[in-house]
């Protein structure tokens, strides 16, 4: 149990530590790689409560995939540090009474909300002994919740549709390779022996 | 006092002891399939290789290591100093921690979680940061335009491996390595294994692991005749050492989860005795070796992809076979009832 606990604080401190220094780091780079270590450290906090396949996926989805674009198009950016920093002092009062506004909000909300009796014993499901994760995971959301899990792959489908043809162009003179076609030649297509005459040229 | 000891530092140093156990003989392989490479390309074009340190230049994998070991590690003026230094790190340390799961043996294994091939995955799909962030560090163009390449490529090639486990899984029942091994077990031996069934999978697999591991003919990121050596061009002694080190054991590793998913781990090829008697882990190696030989008969053999080629291969060919392989595999297992039953926890 205290190694749980040690492992716990440990997690969440960093994963807090680096979220802190996503927005304050100066090299927006150094905040991507910030980023990554919260992913991390929050898959480790998944593993502590027994999901350890949400953090597989965290780690495998954010990670390994959208992390990594977000650290190929942040690290081809072209930003001038100094031009950044000039404009501070100018935005600040504006960003400073944004701020205090959504705190103010929060701290209203967050002061007359009471939690009902019990929320911790309520919100937990009771976990199946003989079932892994995963399996649970899969029974609950190709059965119960089938149409929505659907719903949100039909979601992803119209943004990537979206997506291709924001960006899809057809543009003439381009070589391509066509392999069909080239699969297709054939030596007659191409290849002409010709007897020439021997000494004939003379 | 004593419970202290019980609770918890027997078993720290238990497990300390297992890792030593698994790291030790892994870097020995590292070193000596470098040795291996340069043996088997160099007779596959009729040189002799490596022959003048040690007997047959067995050697050679020592010498190497202190030469890199003995000379000045070089940070550019222009790098990124910390991320610079960080990036072989992660490198090496990735290439690592994935044998955690890796079960040699029938039990066998550091740590039997029921996800194992997604951590494998996770932990391999982790392995481009160590490129990316070397490549950015660095601060020069040709690592960057190196790393760049990696990037794209890794993440594509993940997306068919990603579908090739989904098939292997749907046929086991659980994402459990050991339990995998166990599912390909069967009176007809070598031929019971997922190899035959999935056999355009075990292609796909094999092909994106080259690419996942940067191997020719995939190697574009360290192109040497564009790129200098890719991303690792500013990188020198120690720092060099732990990207080779890592890009090797990272071979190893998609060799050993090449032979868990598809070629029966530890089972015997022949299911009879005296094959039988055979310890798990010999088979086990004699397999990994054999799919190592295959990469680097590969590298020896075929001409290096065009960028877009690579791309193409990818998205366009492996993506929509893997994802029509994996309705089909869906398919039959459910015409026929052959679906397994998910496997309850192990412990």
């Amino acid at each position: 149990m205290v190694v749980q606990a040690l492992a716990f604080y440990v997690f969440a401190a960093v994963a807090t530590a680096a979220g802190v220094m996503v927005i304050s780091a100066r090299n927006p780079v150094h905040s991507v790689l910030f980023l990554i270590l919260a992913f991390f450290n929050a898959a480790g906090l998944f593993v502590l409560l027994g999901a350890e396949f949400l953090a597989m996926l965290l780690v495998v989805v954010y990670v390994g995939a959208v992390a990594v674009l977000f650290l190929f198009v942040v690290m081809m950016l072209d930003i001038n540090f100094a031009e950044l920093r000039e404009g501070f002092l100018q935005y600040l009062p504006i960003g400073a009474v944004v701020g205090v506004i959504l705190l103010a909000e929060l701290a209203l909300v967050g002061g007359s909300w009471v939690l009902s009796e019990g929320p911790a014993e309520a919100s937990l499901p009771v976990p199946d002994e003989k079932m892994t994760n995963t399996h649970a995971l899969g029974h609950i959301l190709y059965t119960d919740y089938i149409y929505l899990f659907q719903a949100a792959g039909l979601v992803l489908l119209v943004a990537m549709i979206g997506a291709i043809v924001l960006t899809h162009r057809r543009r003439t003179g381009v070589h391509r390779q066509r392999i069909a076609a080239q699969l297709d030649r054939r030596r007659e297509d191409t290849l002409e022996v010709v007897k020439v005459p021997a000494e004939g040229g003379r | 006092m004593a419970s202290f000891w019980t609770a918890y530092v027997w078993p720290v140093a238990a497990i300390v002891g297992y890792i030593l156990l698994i790291v030790v003989p892994l870097l020995g392989c590292i070193a000596y399939l470098i040795l291996a490479e340069r043996k088997v390309i160099a007779s596959m074009q009729m040189r002799k290789g490596p022959n003048v340190v040690g007997p047959f230049g067995l050697f050679q994998p020592v010498a190497d290591g202190l030469k890199l070991l003995t000379k000045e590690t070089i940070v550019p003026a222009g790098a990124n100093r910390v991320v610079f230094l960080l990036a072989p790190m992660l490198t090496f340390m990735l290439a690592l921690v994935a044998w955690a799961v890796i079960p040699f043996d029938l039990g066998w294994v550091l740590a039997d979680i029921n996800v194992g091939v997604l951590y494998l995955f996770a932990i391999s799909s982790l392995g481009v940061y160590g490129i990316l962030m070397a490549g950015w560090a660095s601060n020069s163009r040709y690592p960057f335009l190196g790393a760049l390449r990696s990037a794209a490529q890794m993440v594509s090639y993940e997306v068919s491996i990603g579908f090739v486990i989904v098939t292997v899984l749907l046929c086991t029942g659980s994402l459990n390595l050991s339990v995998i091994v166990q599912a390909q077990q069967g009176s007809a031996g070598l031929f019971s294994w997922f190899w035959l069934p999935l056999l355009p999978m075990f292609v796909v697999f094999f092909v994106s692991a080259l690419a996942e591991t940067n191997r020719a003919p995939f190697d574009l990121p360290e192109a040497e005749a564009e790129l200098v050596a890719g991303y690792n061009v500013e990188y020198s002694a120690m720092t060099f050492a732990l990207f080779f080190l890592g890009e090797y054991a990272n071979m190893i590793l998609m060799s050993a989860m090449t032979v868990m998913l598809f070629l029966g781990g530890w089972l015997s090829p022949v299911p009879y005795e005296p094959f039988t008697w055979v310890p798990g882990i010999v088979w086990f190696a004699l397999k990994t070796a054999l799919v190592l030989f295959a990469f680097l008969w590969i590298r020896a053999t075929f001409p290096r992809y065009r960028y877009d080629q690579l791309m193409r291969l990818g998205w366009k060919v492996f993506l929509p076979l893997s994802l029509l392989w994996v309705v089909v595999t869906a398919g039959a297992l459910v015409a026929f009832d052959w679906v397994p039953d998910p496997v309850a926890v192990p412990s």
